[in-house]
């Protein structure tokens, strides 16, 4: 078990502006472990968007104005795994030319969790609440997958809540279709892949799937919403605060 | 422009453009022995065995033999299927027995290829090789046609028959093309058949007999076995 | 989609659009990749034992790059002295009229060719035709498609796109004297047939070469049906045709490179012929091309090499894992991309090749999962140089710097504005914290129509309070 007794949360624009509970759940969640979590308040995005389009200069000019804002030595938790990638592995590449925001970028890099990988390596059995039984599937973002490994330690992380069983949808390890500015430029191919994972999910049979990445959650959901189904994609925050005893829970009850 | 004059304009614009560029340092020379799977075995009775159920896999028929008996093993393949011209280099290991196997089945092949071509392509019904060695790993042969059996004597009729010595196998093609040095001499034309020719061209289903022979035949000679006298 | 008209990267995305709208095409994509998939994942059970063969292959390949003008001079020189004439040419046009003065030397009025990308690369039999040789392809899959007017979706399977039917109707209609059949032996009888006397006839031969071999001037060929080998021992003259690039330094670099190609294009262990040419005919032999001809072709490739950001689109080997990997080849198949290269390696190449304008919409069409760079076999950051590609093709030429072929070409005022815009707001906590919370009151307004989102999804909309705000709350 690890002691760490504070992190930071990155939330990322896109939790802020669009799934501000799934960042609420994620503090809860991260509380019920025992952490105190601080949120810099001044925090924006992490720059992807620009980057992936070709804009490196725009990303980089947003994420220099993140790199005073985690002083402490403390983790930074990111509860959605491609900008947790961004952290970890390009923020170095963008600052490369810059000594002084490059060390900075290296410290911050190092010390990035993502939010699924953090709370593995910390959640007792004794701390699960809720055991009805449920058949989820999970869906991994790619540049998470492939960047931070996030899918293997979602496994390990459901794997350790009774009652939930994981279901393996068609080509699960498949992009679903968003990629950022890709969602707009090629609507018609970014709607194609979108509609075949969606249909593998539908087939699988979950009642409900859940992701550690909001930009895939945007996706999937806003397709979702244009079929005649309640599935819905949650994000796995807000699904393990509703099976922890969390502060939240209690005070809802 | 002459073409010749045009293709050294290029050339020197080429070069020009690779040279202009900031120069960076060489990676070290890739240690390659460390970067491959460890070899298997490439002699003895299980290596014989692999190198056999793995040419199989790739649908060459694969007859073992011993050093005195090939020629008689050949003669039965002959009859059995029907060959009436059977195709192969004079002055090979082989050649001395392959009148006592084949008859007047045989013929040699000792014209240029100009004017053998029309009975090359439409009158042989199998050519018979000797094979350099063999690659254990991957059920392989390698051969090296030289001025006694020219390349299309593998590649033109549709039966291919290849005489392997165990004795020559090894493990990889790497250990193999180490081992011999054929980086201080190769020939015109060195090959690694493994099985028939074949295409998947049309839905993903595999056809055999593409462009290249419709069937191989190994014949396995063990002239690594102890009291079975000299290699074929 | 064979016909006159032949697809064009400009037209990316209409031929795209049209092949999403094609049920059938991509249910045969979808399963023919699956299948490649399967194959290949088969084919490398033990991760380390991939990840070790992998580095060595990325090794040796930046190797051969970094050294690759002394490489080149070394295998001229060797190729020279064994009777290998060499021709360099620097653009597509450069090379056919190499070959018009070879086959005009001998009078050959045809070719017999095998499977070749850079012949495809520069029009080859287009060319010939034009001059009144009938170059021939003899690769199955490519003789099929040129019998039908059409062109290769894919570099490995180039008629992946073609069903039985289509070959039985091309045949029969094609080849004068076939019987009309669905049976694939049959088929591939009949081409056999059909091109053997070819094979016999023709006075020059053509193929390309996956390696250059420096140390010993050999020229290397991977192939399944024998096509190359007869185009390499038969005709009396043979002309290879390949990429500066595809030099490697020493012979035993190969046979890593080589079990690497195999089993990441198809899934096999190994092929049936590895042929390695070295020289032409020599004295006491009976066969083989008293002529070995080898035009290599620069047509872009030297723009990748100068700047070290690109220098890796190089180390491709043309495998095609990248494409078989790809969600979005996968689903619009090879021939929208309109380039002789489709899929991620061909949106990585194509842009050397025909410049950024043509182009511009192929480094975009990716979600930049990282499939393809995660199965390429020699390490190429396929994701890494596609992002690349999308910023050269938006930013403006800057005169320190050696420009790529229509720098800036995709750069529009809009989008620039846009991202100055919200690199502004997201840089300045102060100006974001107050455009999120007139957002999220503002939330109604959000428009209906949000351009190609809501196109399959309904639209974005801010949530009633943002996070910073519900944060805000929940400490007081």
């Amino acid at each position: 078990m690890e002691t760490d007794t504070h992190v930071y949360l990155f939330a990322t624009c896109v939790v802020d502006l669009f799934s501000p509970q799934s960042g609420l759940d994620a503090v809860e969640v991260l509380e019920a472990l025992g952490v105190t979590v601080a949120f810099p308040r001044d925090q924006t995005c992490c720059g992807q968007p620009a980057y992936t389009t070709g804009f490196a200069d725009d990303a980089r000019r947003v994420a220099a104005a993140q790199l005073d804002l985690f002083p402490q030595p403390w983790p930074i938790v990111v509860p959605s795994g491609s900008c947790g990638g961004m952290l970890r592995h390009h923020w170095p590449r963008l600052f490369a030319d810059d000594p002084q925001r490059l060390a900075q970028a290296e410290a911050l890099a190092a010390r990035t969790v993502e939010f699924c990988d953090f709370v593995d390596t910390r959640l007792a059995a004794s701390q699960v609440a809720d055991t009805t039984p449920v058949r989820l599937a999970l869906h991994t973002s790619c540049t998470a997958r492939r960047e931070l490994a996030t899918h293997l330690a979602g496994r390990r992380l459901l794997a350790k809540l009774p009652g939930v069983e994981l279901l393996e949808p068609e080509h699960e390890a498949e992009c679903c279709g968003f990629g950022g500015t890709f969602a707009i430029k090629h609507p018609e191919i970014s709607a194609a892949m979108t509609e075949d994972k969606l249909d593998a999910l539908q087939a699988s049979g979950c009642a409900q799937f859940v992701s550690a990445d909001c930009g895939c959650l945007l996706n999937l959901n806003g397709a979702l919403e244009r079929r005649p189904t309640t599935l819905r994609g949650l994000h796995i925050a807000s699904f393990l605060r509703s099976r922890l005893a969390t502060r939240g829970a209690e005070q809802r009850r | 422009m002459t073409p010749d004059t045009e293709s050294m304009r290029a050339r020197a614009a080429i070069l020009a453009r690779l040279r202009a560029a900031p120069p960076v340092a060489a990676p070290a020379s890739p240690d390659v022995a460390a970067g491959l799977a460890a070899d298997g075995a490439g002699s003895g009775d299980a290596a014989v065995a692999d190198f056999a159920a793995c040419a199989r896999g790739w649908r060459a028929e694969v007859i073992e033999t011993t050093p005195t008996r090939w020629p008689a093993v050949l003669r039965d393949l002959a009859v059995a299927r029907g060959l009436r011209s059977v195709l192969a280099g004079r002055d090979t290991e082989l050649a001395a027995r392959l009148p006592e196997a084949l008859g007047a089945r045989l013929r040699w092949y000792d014209e240029p290829l100009a004017a053998f071509k029309p009975r090359l392509f439409d009158a042989i019904d199998a050519g018979i090789t000797t094979v350099r060695g063999g690659v254990v790993e991957t059920g392989s042969l390698v051969l090296w046609p030289d001025v006694r059996e020219p390349r299309t004597l593998s590649l033109v009729p549709p039966l291919h028959i290849a005489v392997l010595c165990a004795s020559t196998l090894h493990p990889t093609l790497y250990r193999m093309m180490v081992r011999e040095r054929w980086a201080d001499g190769l020939p015109t034309n060195a090959l690694l058949v493994t099985g028939p020719s074949k295409t998947a061209d049309i839905q993903r289903l595999l056809v055999y007999g593409a462009h290249g022979p419709k069937q191989l035949v190994i014949v396995l000679v063990r002239d690594d076995r102890d009291g079975t006298g000299v290699p074929a | 989609m064979s016909g006159d008209r032949q697809p064009r990267p400009q037209d990316f995305k209409v031929q795209s659009r049209a092949a999403l709208a094609d049920p059938a095409l991509r249910a045969s994509f979808r399963s023919a990749m699956d299948f490649l998939v399967d194959k290949r994942a088969a084919q490398f059970p033990d991760i380390g034992a991939y990840e070790r063969l992998r580095s060595l292959g990325t090794r040796i390949r930046e190797h051969a790059l970094a050294k690759l003008p002394e490489l080149l001079e070394r295998l001229e020189q060797n190729l020279t002295a064994l009777g290998v004439q060499v021709h360099w040419a620097e653009t597509p046009s450069d090379a056919n009229r190499i070959f018009l003065d070879i086959a005009a030397r001998h009078g050959a009025q045809a070719m017999v060719k095998g499977k070749s990308m850079v012949s495809e690369e520069i029009e080859l039999n287009r060319e010939m035709a034009a001059h009144g040789i009938d170059c021939v392809e003899t690769d199955m899959g490519e003789y099929i498609l040129q019998l039908d007017g059409d062109r290769p979706s894919h570099i490995i399977m180039p008629a992946i796109h073609k069903t039985k039917a289509d070959v039985s109707r091309i045949f029969a209609e094609k080849i004068p004297g076939s019987a009309h059949t669905e049976d694939v032996d049959e088929l591939i009888a009949i081409g056999r047939r059909a091109l053997r006397e070819r094979f016999r006839d023709a006075p020059i031969g053509v193929t390309g070469a996956n390696f250059l071999v420096a140390e010993t001037g050999s020229l290397v060929l991977v192939e399944n049906e024998g096509n190359g080998r007869l185009c390499t021992s038969v005709p009396e003259v043979h002309v290879a045709i390949t990429g500066i690039e595809k030099v490697i330094e020493r012979l035993e670099h190969l046979p890593p490179l080589y079990t690497l190609l195999t089993r990441s294009a198809t899934g096999q262990a190994v092929t049936t012929y590895l042929n390695i040419v070295t020289g032409p005919r020599r004295a006491g032999e009976k066969d083989g091309p008293r002529e070995v001809h080898l035009i290599l072709l620069d047509n872009g490739r030297t723009q990748a090499w100068r700047d070290q950001r690109f220098r890796a689109t190089l180390q491709c080997i043309r495998c095609g894992a990248c494409m078989n990997h790809c969600p979005v080849y996968t689903r619009v198949g090879g021939l929208s991309y309109g380039t002789t290269y489709p899929g991620p390696i061909g949106a990585i190449v194509s842009p050397h090749l025909l410049g950024l304008d043509a182009t511009r919409d192929l480094p975009t069409a990716s979600s930049l999962c990282g499939a393809c760079g995660e199965v390429c076999p020699v390490g190429i950051p396929i994701p890494e140089l596609l992002m690349r590609l999308r910023g050269a093709a938006r930013r403006r030429p800057a005169p320190e710097r050696k420009p790529l072929r229509d720098e800036g070409a995709a750069r529009s005022r809009a989008e620039t504005l846009v991202w100055t815009a919200w690199a502004l707001l997201y840089s300045r906590a102060r100006l974001y914290r107050w455009f999120s919370w007139w957002a999220t009151r503002l939330r109604r307004l959000t428009p209906a129509w949000q351009g190609g989102w809501t196109r399959g999804r309904v639209p974005l909309r801010p949530a009633p309070r943002s996070l910073r705000e519900l944060l805000a709350q929940r400490r007081r």
